[in-house]
């Protein structure tokens, strides 16, 4: 099986270390996992004598996987660049025949930016949902199902195998069900719930697949071996891998074209929106495409869908921000966006992998921050959720203001704050590779520009157009201190991993790193770009800044009807797999000689007692079964016969 | 030597004692049944049926290891053969559980207080007033059992056609005996009785044919025919085919499916749990046994016709089971597309597609056994609640049944850390080790399908409004309970610590002959 697919660039190719065995503080890298895990237990079982402190043992068992994530992190930096990659087996989990699959975790570079994101900004969002949750009646299953989650994506992330990934995987699949149907008296947010469940099954397909194939290629689903030998596949196997890991990705990311679940997923509480619909587990995609950055540099066509996908769905996303009125909707439109940019920056190979990662570090803080921000707003507007109803919060709400106000300025990449950093090094690299998704990266960034300023405009500045039972005031210390502490994060994250955490050369011996020559002085294409978003900013605000009607106005443009219905996604789906499923297994129902017509006909004739119509028609299926037997028989000899046949 | 004089077989009863530990306590569960006095024979009929139970199980462990052709060559004790049969005991001690039940019914047990008095009749009326229970039920669960045992070890064609049938007709007599909706039952067994029936006489036909070809009912000497003369092997080829229809036929694989939902939402659920649980361990035990022992040289002629089988199965279930409404035609169906994966290990025709197929049965056994433990104890006023929109709501009003049900929904759908995920990634694994891509896409679709309806009930469970007509938890009696205990233990450990079954699996080894 030595073929072609040898990596594009040799010499940047990622230094694949044999795994140096957990000792020391290391030892313990299993209680990352084991702590919120023991949250979840305890709150998840132990019932109602659990609700008083229940959130607040759901909160510390994530601050204390924080806290142990920060030592690891600087330990990890304390040992030389090429011995960085930690393993830890905890036991055999599978291992049959010729075919192993330990229980391992593994902790590399790449992981350990996602441990922290995880637990960082997990603890921040426990500890806002502390008040956010204040009055519900379920808090403690909250909190439950929360630890439960950031159990199952730090398995994930640590995973050192693609089947024990593919376990965390589904492990925040689950999580992400059980909240977004949390509040499942709304039959909108458990038709959200099973949709989700739906459409991340279509793409969990794409992962077993690949995982099928890896094992039958490699022999093995160690990230380790699997990307040492990944040089010898043929490129056409890396392609089908590598497109099979795309669909998983596209499913969970919330990329074209199993996009449509995520905007109903805000029917989740706001603060699940944030961890898990906008920070974390919306970002598996990238990880998993990152992570495998070995399978893809065999594959320049898978690598090139990648890149497509990514630019579709940015755009997508960002049409869809621009136009929706609810406040989360509008929000998740943008996560589908700026996930675009990270797998356009993932499909420009060695090029990109970095900035992906370094978008993924900062867009899970600003967004989070600005996630977090729109839940103060909206439990300040009694659960409003329509932006038409705001206006003017800024002086009643001045610590969401300004907490708001500077994630947005990051997520449209104004200087310094940190999306300009991490958006800018993805435009360069795209710019590096293909005019194309360069000029795109543009564009999508001065649409960012205007779908934020309309969303800040309309919420914290220009008249107010509250109900009139309406009296929205400041919330609590529990929710503004993390909004606080995200609000600098937003301005900052960005220089403080570029300048002072260097995540550039840190995650180079896990991903590669290319650079290419640029044919213009990089100061060219950020002033483009922020020309670009100063242009869509602006024309929001002229737009919004003064009256902007109640109801939403319907003499509007194609295009801005579509991005209200979400680009017709459901509409697209229904189309295109609900009806067809339906009708082939009805098809099958009527050939499975009504099967079920004869019981409701039985159950009929059981009431009524008339025993010659029940007798008429049991003699008659009996028969027909037996029929279909004997059509069986023959299929069955007639097989054997023509597989005789030379 | 006089050659008139008839030798006796030589039998080692040491060897065969568990078989007959379970034999003997039927027939005294029969003669209990005249003469003990009516108050006493529950008490009595579980003591034998439990005990029997626990009885042959210790007896086979004590001969693990044990790999010998006993009763002239009749029955082959191996690996295994072994380790179904010590399945087939441990799922049919769940599912006596399951039958011993009768605290859900105010009216007594699941069981009609006398199979011989016609439904609704002043007859019954009176009997049900009277409080009877009928026991007939053990004796006739412990035949089947036995006829289950002999089954997955006979070693020739007559054997394994008497074990067929000594396993089949207590089923049929099982499933016509519900207390409630006692037309549908009956229907049901009627149904059952004649196309098993029908199934027979296609087996029976298959190994005269094989008989007439190779001119010996012994597995062996069929393997040694049929190698002696290769090429030549139409008529045995016709045999081949019509044995597949009568195994086929009993592990409700497409086209020979139609009876399955009919009869498991007809017989009363306990019965539908033995049925569906241990009747596939059993059949699947035959298919593997003589596919793999008997017609082994004939493998390029049926694999090919399995793996479209396996193929038309998965599909066909899954696809169906996504329309129905009844809780117990879903499961029904899922468990013809669940035959279908197992059929996949089968199909691989090698010692981990025998391996997986084993895993997966155990696994399959005891998710099943779980599922309609749960469904005995949902219920509404009239019996056990049917429609799946009366379970609305179910996880939140009763939330650890509703925490299991979605646990053995998930395993179904094959999602990691349960049981289901491990069987599903065996099977799979077995058909690309000899190279079934296509089958295993076809797996791979059909599961999502699955998972569609497995998650649908999960939806619905959590989900969804209660409705005025809903169902609620019945609380059974600690038979019930234990049984989902163990139910739920069992699918969870062989999700997360699967190694020493699979150890096991392995150290089995394959078929003598």
């Amino acid at each position: 099986m030595i073929g072609t697919g040898a990596a594009v660039m040799t010499d940047t190719a990622p230094v694949v270390a044999p795994l140096a065995e957990a000792t020391g503080v290391f030892s313990y890298l299993w209680l990352l996992i084991a702590l919120p895990l023991f949250g979840a237990a305890v709150l998840l079982l132990g019932g109602r004598r659990t609700n008083r402190w229940g959130h607040l043992l759901g909160s510390t068992t994530v601050v204390l996987a924080a806290v142990y994530a920060v030592i690891l992190l600087v330990n990890l930096m304390a040992r030389p660049e090429d011995d960085r990659a930690i393993g830890q087996t905890l036991f055999e989990w599978v291992f049959v025949g010729g075919f192993t699959a330990p229980a391992a975790l593994q902790l590399d570079q790449l992981s350990m930016v996602f441990v922290l994101l995880i637990t960082i900004v997990g603890s921040l969002i426990h500890i806002y949902s502390i008040g956010y949750m204040d009055h519900d009646p379920d808090r403690r299953k909250f909190f439950g199902f929360l630890n439960l989650f950031v159990a199952a994506m730090l398995l994930l992330v640590l995973a050192d195998n693609y089947l024990l990934l593919y376990v965390g995987w589904e492990g925040v699949g689950l999580a992400s069900y059980l909240l977004i149907g949390f509040w499942q008296w709304k039959p909108s947010a458990a038709a959200a719930a099973k949709k989700a469940f739906v459409m991340n099954r279509v793409g969990d397909v794409g992962l077993s697949l690949a995982i099928m194939l890896i094992f039958i290629t490699f022999g093995t689903v160690t990230f380790d071996e699997v990307f040492t030998e990944a040089g010898q596949a043929s490129e056409s196997t890396l392609t089908w891998i590598g497109l099979l890991l795309l669909l998983a990705a596209a499913g969970k990311s919330a990329q074209f074209p199993l996009q449509a679940w995520l905007l109903d997923a805000m029917e989740g509480p706001t603060p699940v929106s944030a961890l898990i619909h906008a920070a974390t587990m919306v970002t598996a995609g990238v990880y998993l495409i990152v992570r495998s950055n070995a399978i893809y540099d065999g594959t320049i066509f898978a690598l090139t869908t990648v890149l497509v996908i990514g630019v579709i769905t940015m755009f997508l996303g960002a049409i869809i921000a621009s136009a929706k009125d609810d406040i989360k909707k509008s929000l998740a439109g943008s996560t589908m966006s700026q996930i675009g940019y990270m797998v356009l920056a993932a499909g420009l190979g060695p090029v990109g992998y970095v900035f992906a990662i370094f978008h993924l570090l900062t867009h899970g803080v600003f967004k989070a921050n600005l996630f977090l921000g729109a839940g103060s707003v909206i439990h300040a507007m009694k659960d409003q959720q329509d932006m038409r109803r705001y206006g003017a919060l800024r002086a009643v709400m001045i610590i969401t203001f300004l907490s708001f106000a500077s994630a947005t300025l990051a997520i449209m990449g104004i200087p310094p704050f940190s999306g300009f950093w991490s958006k800018d090094s993805i435009i360069h690299a795209a710019f590096e590779v293909s005019l194309v998704a360069g000029i795109s990266g543009m564009l999508a960034a001065g649409l960012t520009g205007f779908y934020m300023t309309r969303m800040f405009t309309m919420t914290f500045l220009g008249k107010a157009r509250w109900e009139d039972d309406q009296h929205p005031h400041e919330s609590k210390p529990v929710m503004t201190i993390p909004l606080i502490i995200l609000g600098i994060g937003s301005a900052f994250t960005g220089m403080a991993l570029l300048f002072w955490g260097d995540i550039v050369s840190w995650l180079t011996p896990v991903t590669g790193l290319q650079e290419n020559e640029l044919p213009l002085p990089t100061i060219a294409y950020e002033g483009m770009t922020l020309a670009l978003v100063l242009i869509g900013a602006g024309w929001a605000y002229a737009m919004y800044r003064r009256d902007v009607p109640i109801e939403a106005p319907q003499d509007v443009n194609i295009l801005t009807k579509a991005a209200r219905n979400s680009m017709y996604d459901d509409a697209i789906n229904d189309v295109l797999v609900v009806q067809p499923t339906y009708s082939v297994s009805r098809a099958f129902v009527g050939l499975d000689n009504k099967g079920i017509d004869g019981v409701v006909n039985g159950l009929a004739a059981l009431v009524g007692g008339t025993g010659a119509k029940l007798r008429r028609w049991q003699t008659g299926f009996a028969r027909s079964y037996a029929l279909a037997m004997v059509g069986g028989a023959v299929l069955v000899v007639v097989v054997l016969a023509v597989v005789r046949l030379p | 030597m006089n050659t008139d004089m008839l030798t006796a077989p030589s039998v080692d009863y040491m060897a065969i004692l568990p078989l007959l530990i379970v034999a003997g306590a039927a027939v005294i569960g029969v003669i209990v049944e005249t003469f003990a006095p009516r108050g006493a024979r529950r008490t009595i009929q579980l003591f034998l049926a439990f005990g029997s139970l626990v009885a042959a199980f210790v007896a086979l462990v004590s001969e693990a290891g044990l790999r010998s052709l006993e009763v002239e060559g009749a029955i082959a004790f191996d690996g295994p053969g072994m380790l179904l049969m010590g399945l087939i005991l441990l799922a049919s001690f769940v599912a006596a559980m399951l039958i011993a039940e009768r605290q859900l019914d105010p009216a007594g047990d699941s069981f009609a207080p006398r199979a011989s008095a016609l439904p609704g009749s002043r007859d019954e009326r009176e009997l049900t007033a009277r409080g009877y229970l009928q026991t007939e039920v053990w004796p006739l669960f412990l035949f089947a059992v036995l006829g289950m045992m002999l089954f997955v070890i006979s070693n020739n064609l007559l054997m394994m056609f008497i074990s067929l049938e000594v396993m089949s007709l207590p089923l049929y007599l099982l499933a016509g005996m519900a207390r409630r909706r006692r037309l549908l039952s009956q229907e049901a067994a009627m149904k059952y009785f004649i196309l098993g029936a029908f199934s027979s006489a296609f087996f029976l036909f298959g190994s005269a044919l094989v008989y007439g070809f190779t001119g010996s009912v012994e597995f062996a000497a069929i393997s040694d025919a049929l190698a002696a003369q290769p090429g030549q092997t139409y008529l045995v080829i016709g045999g081949v085919g019509l044995i597949s229809v009568g195994l086929l036929f009993k592990i409700g694989a497409v086209p020979f499916h139609q009876w399955v939902p009919d009869v498991y939402q007809g017989s009363p659920s306990a019965v539908t749990a033995f049925m569906a649980a241990t009747v596939k361990v059993a059949a699947f035990g035959a298919i593997l046994r003589i596919f793999y022992v008997a017609f082994g040289g004939l493998r390029w002629d049926w694999e090919i016709l399995l793996w479209i089988i396996a193929g038309l199965t998965m599909v066909v279930g899954s696809i169906v089971a996504v329309v129905q409404t009844d809780i117990k035609r879903m499961i029904a169906y899922s468990s013809i597309a669940q035959a279908g994966f197992i059929l996949m290990g089968v199909a691989s025709a090698t010692p981990e597609g025998l391996g997986a197929s084993i895993f997966y049965l155990t696994a399959y056994a005891f998710t099943t056994l779980g599922i309609f433990a749960v469904i005995m104890i949902v219920r509404d006023g009239s019996g056990e609640a049917g429609r799946l929109s009366q379970w609305a709501g179910l996880g939140r009003r009763s939330p650890v049944v509703g925490a299991a049900f979605a646990i053995f929904m998930l395993s179904l759908a094959g999602i990691p850390l349960t049981s289901g995920f491990i069987a599903k990634f065996a099977v799979f694994s077995s058909a690309l080790a000899v190279d079934q891509v296509i089958p295993v896409i076809i797996a791979v679709i059909s599961s999502v399908i699955a998972a569609f309806f497995y998650g649908r009930v999960i939806v619905i469970m959590y989900f969804r409004e209660p409705e005025s007509d809903g169902a609620t938890v019945t609380v059974p009696s600690a038979f019930t309970t234990l049984a989902l205990a163990i139910s739920v233990a069992v699918t969870v450990l062989l999700g997360v610590l699967p190694q020493p079954v699979l150890d096991l699996i392995e150290q089995a080894g394959v078929f003598i002959r």
